[in-house]
C-alpha cells in the first residue's frame, strides 16, 4: 500500500512523537513531577502509527492502561495531553482521568482503559453504532497479550463475529503481561484463537511500520467493506518496564539495551525510507526538532499550569442528576 | 388510559419510544429468541415476555438477541451510547451482574467524570430483580443498592405498572446510564396507565399513603405491602405516610426527611439484605438529618443476611410483608 511523501513524513511524526512523548514522561516520572501509575509505549510505536494511519474522526479505537502512544496516533492533542498526565484542569479530560483514561470522543478515542480487557466490549457498541447508522466506519479494540486472557475479549471475539461487526481487534503483544513472559500465558496462538472463532488473522512484525501498515490496511479494508471483524497478532517490545519504576528483574540480562539497539521502530523506519528514497534525513531531522519543541514546551507548560479548581471534584458525574 | 400490566407498561414505554427516536435499539439475551433457529421468531420477545413483539414491528437491526455473553453486549451498550445510539438492553437477572460489572461500573458509569465531562453515555440496563418466585439463590435477588453506591448510575425501581412506563419513559430519555429494576413477581399485576407517552421525573418520591403518625419508605414491590400494612394500621388508630423513592439514585432525600419531621417515626421497607441497604441508607440520612424529630428508634423490614432459599415455605419466611411491617410499626409507636 503505498503512502506519499505527506504521509510517509507524518507516519514518521506519530512514531517520533510518541517515542519522544514517553521518553520524556519517563524522565519526568523519575523526578517526581508526574503522579499515579504510568505505562508506556515506548518501543511499540510503529503499531499505534501503522494501524491508526488508516483512520479517521469516525473511526473509533479503544486502548489500554499503555495508551499514550494509541492517543498520539489517533489524533488526540500532544499539549493536552501532557497537561493531563500532570493532573492540570486544562488537560485533555480536565485533570480527572490521567494517563489511564485519556480519550477524545471526538477524535473517536474512546479512552485508554484501566481494565485489562476493558476496551473489546466497548468497541463491539461503537462498530454497531457505526453499522446501523452506515457511516462507514470501523472500530479497533487493541488488546496487550494480557488482555487477550480476558473472557470480555473472547466473549468480544464472538459478539463481533455473530453480529458481523466493523471490528478488528488488535492483540499488542510485547511479551509480558506485567511481570509474567506471554510464551508462558497464552494458550495456544492468538491468530489460531481468531481461526476457532471463523475470524480471519494476522500475525505481523510490530517492529515494522510498513509490515503493520499493510497489514492493517487489510483488516480495516475487509471490515469497512462489511466483510466482518479480523484480528491482527502485532508482535513488538517495550523498552521500559510494565509501569514507571518497575526494576524489571524479570528480563533478562541486557534484553532492553538490545532491543533499543536491533528493534527500535524509528531506526528501522528511518532507514528503510533513506534506503528507498521516500524520505531524506533531512525531512525527518526537521520533524525531530519540531517534535523535540512540542514536548519540551508541553512539559514546561504542564509543570507551571494549575490543577483542576476544587469545584470541579464533583461536576461531570451526571449530565443531569 | 387502559388497564396494563406491569409487563404491557414496559413494554409500551419501549415500543413508544423506539417509535419516536430511531436511534434507541434493544438487545439481550432471547429478547427476540429464536434467532438463528428453524421456528418462530419473536418466540420468546425476553424470557418472560417483556419485548414481545418488537422484533416483528421494528427488525433484526433494531431488536436483537446475543449470545450469553453479558460482558460483552452490556459493554457494548455502553460503547454504542457513547457513540450516538441510546440502548436499551437487558441483564435478564440482576444475580447475574458478576459476570458483567466491570462495563457496567467502572466503564459505563464512569465514562463522564473520567473523561471530563464530555461523554454523554445514554443507555437503560434492565434486569429483574426480586424473591417470590421460587427461583432460589441465583435468580431472586435485591441488589439495587449495590447499584446504588455507584456514581454515575442512576437507579430506578418501579413499584406499580403506572410507575414503570413512566420511569421507563424517562430512563430511556435521560442522558445518564440508568439501571432499570423490574420486578419479576409484579409483571401480571394491572393498573389503569396512559396510553400515550408521559414521564416521571427521577428523583421525585410519591405519597401512596399520607398519615401523622409514622412514616414508612418503601422500595419497589415493599410499596404494596407497606399500603397494606398502613390501611391495617389505620383501622387500629396509627396513620401511617407512605413514601416511594422511585429512584435510588438520585433519591427524594428531602421528601423523607420533610415527612419524618412531621411525622417522628420512620419504618423502612427494603426486600434486600439488611447491611449497606437502602433500608440502611435511608435510616442513616434520617438519623444524620431530622435526629431530633425522632421520637424513637427507626425500625428496618428486610430480608435476613442470607442468600434467598428454595423452599416456598422459607422462601415467603424471607420476604417483608404486610405483618412484618406492622409489628415493626407497633414496635416504633411504643418508644
Amino acid at each position: 500500500m503505498q503512502l506519499s511523501r505527506e504521509e510517509l513524513l507524518e507516519s514518521y511524526r506519530v512514531m517520533r512523537t510518541i517515542r519522544d512523548f514517553e521518553e520524556r514522561v519517563h524522565e519526568e516520572f523519575s523526578s517526581g513531577g508526574i503522579p499515579g501509575f504510568v505505562h508506556l509505549y515506548s518501543g511499540e510505536e510503529a503499531s499505534a502509527a501503522g494501524i491508526c494511519q488508516h483512520l479517521s474522526d469516525k473511526d473509533a479505537i479503544a486502548s489500554t492502561h499503555r495508551g499514550h502512544g494509541h492517543c498520539i496516533a489517533k489524533g488526540c492533542d500532544v499539549r493536552e495531553m501532557m497537561l493531563e498526565i500532570y493532573g492540570r484542569g486544562e488537560g485533555l479530560c480536565g485533570g480527572k482521568g490521567g494517563s489511564m483514561h485519556i480519550a477524545d470522543l471526538s477524535k473517536g478515542m474512546m479512552g485508554a482503559n484501566g481494565i485489562v480487557g476493558g476496551g473489546p466490549p466497548l468497541i463491539c457498541g461503537a462498530a454497531l453504532t457505526a453499522k446501523y447508522k452506515k457511516t462507514g466506519g470501523v472500530a479497533i479494540a487493541f488488546v496487550g497479550d494480557g488482555g487477550s486472557n480476558q473472557g470480555t475479549t473472547f466473549e468480544s471475539y464472538n459478539l463481533a463475529k455473530v453480529w458481523d461487526l466493523p471490528v478488528i481487534f488488535v492483540v499488542e503483544d510485547n511479551g509480558y503481561a506485567e511481570a509474567t513472559s506471554s510464551k508462558w500465558s497464552v494458550g495456544g496462538t492468538q491468530t489460531d484463537r481468531a481461526t476457532g472463532f471463523g475470524m480471519p488473522s494476522v500475525a505481523v512484525d510490530g517492529h515494522d511500520f510498513f509490515a503493520v501498515h499493510d497489514a492493517a490496511g487489510e483488516v480495516i479494508e475487509r471490515a469497512r467493506n462489511g466483510g466482518g471483524p479480523s484480528l491482527m497478532h502485532v508482535k513488538l517490545n517495550r523498552f521500559f518496564g510494565h509501569f514507571e519504576g518497575d526494576a524489571m528483574t524479570y528480563r533478562a540480562e541486557g534484553e532492553v539495551a538490545r532491543l533499543r539497539e536491533e528493534k527500535d521502530s524509528l531506526k528501522i523506519f528511518r532507514a528503510h525510507v533513506t534506503k528507498e528514497d521516500l524520505l531524506s534525513n533531512d525531512e525527518m531531522d526537521k520533524v525531530d526538532q519540531d517534535v523535540a519543541k512540542l514536548i519540551d514546551d508541553s512539559v514546561k507548560e504542564s509543570e507551571k499550569a494549575a490543577p483542576p479548581h476544587f469545584d470541579k471534584l464533583e461536576t461531570d458525574v451526571y449530565v443531569t442528576y | 388510559m387502559s388497564k396494563k400490566s406491569y409487563r404491557e407498561a414496559i413494554n409500551e414505554a419501549i415500543a413508544q419510544e423506539m417509535r419516536r427516536d430511531e436511534n434507541v435499539l434493544v438487545w439481550g439475551e432471547d429478547n427476540v429468541g429464536g434467532t438463528g433457529g428453524d421456528g418462530e421468531q419473536d418466540a420468546w420477545g425476553g424470557v418472560l415476555g417483556v419485548t414481545k413483539g418488537l422484533y416483528p414491528e421494528f427488525g433484526g437491526e433494531r431488536v436483537m438477541d446475543t449470545p450469553i455473553s453479558e460482558s460483552a453486549f452490556i459493554g457494548a451498550a455502553a460503547g454504542a451510547a457513547a457513540t450516538g445510539l441510546r440502548p436499551v438492553v437487558e441483564l435478564m437477572f440482576v444475580d447475574f451482574m458478576g459476570v458483567c460489572f466491570d462495563q457496567i461500573f467502572n466503564q459505563a458509569a464512569k465514562f463522564r467524570y473520567m473523561f471530563g465531562g464530555k461523554a454523554v453515555t445514554p443507555m437503560v440496563v434492565r434486569t429483574m430483580y426480586g424473591a417470590g418466585f421460587r427461583a432460589a439463590s441465583q435468580h431472586s435477588q435485591a441488589l439495587y443498592s449495590v447499584f446504588t453506591h455507584i456514581p454515575g448510575l442512576k437507579v430506578v425501581i418501579p413499584s406499580s405498572p403506572y410507575e414503570a412506563k413512566g420511569l421507563m419513559t424517562q430512563a430511556i430519555r435521560d442522558d445518564d446510564p440508568v439501571i432499570f429494576f423490574e420486578n419479576k413477581v409484579m409483571y401480571d399485576e394491572v393498573e389503569e396507565v396512559p396510553d400515550d407517552p408521559y414521564t416521571i421525573p427521577f428523583g421525585e418520591a410519591r405519597f401512596t399513603r399520607e398519615g401523622d403518625d409514622l412514616t414508612i419508605v418503601a422500595i419497589g414491590r415493599m410499596v404494596q405491602f407497606a399500603n397494606d400494612a398502613a390501611d391495617q394500621l389505620e383501622k387500629e388508630g396509627i396513620s401511617c405516610t407512605v413514601l416511594d423513592p422511585r429512584t435510588t439514585s438520585p433519591m427524594d432525600t428531602e421528601s423523607i426527611i420533610e415527612s419524618v419531621e412531621e411525622t417522628g417515626r420512620l419504618v423502612v421497607v427494603d426486600e434486600s439484605h439488611p447491611r449497606c441497604s437502602m433500608a440502611s441508607d435511608v435510616s442513616s440520612i434520617v438519623a444524620q438529618n431530622a435526629f431530633k424529630a425522632l421520637k424513637g428508634p427507626i425500625q428496618m423490614v428486610t430480608s435476613p443476611h442470607t442468600p434467598v432459599p428454595f423452599a416456598p415455605e422459607l422462601e415467603d419466611q424471607y420476604l417483608p410483608d404486610a405483618n412484618k411491617i406492622v409489628a415493626s410499626a407497633k414496635l416504633a409507636m411504643a418508644s
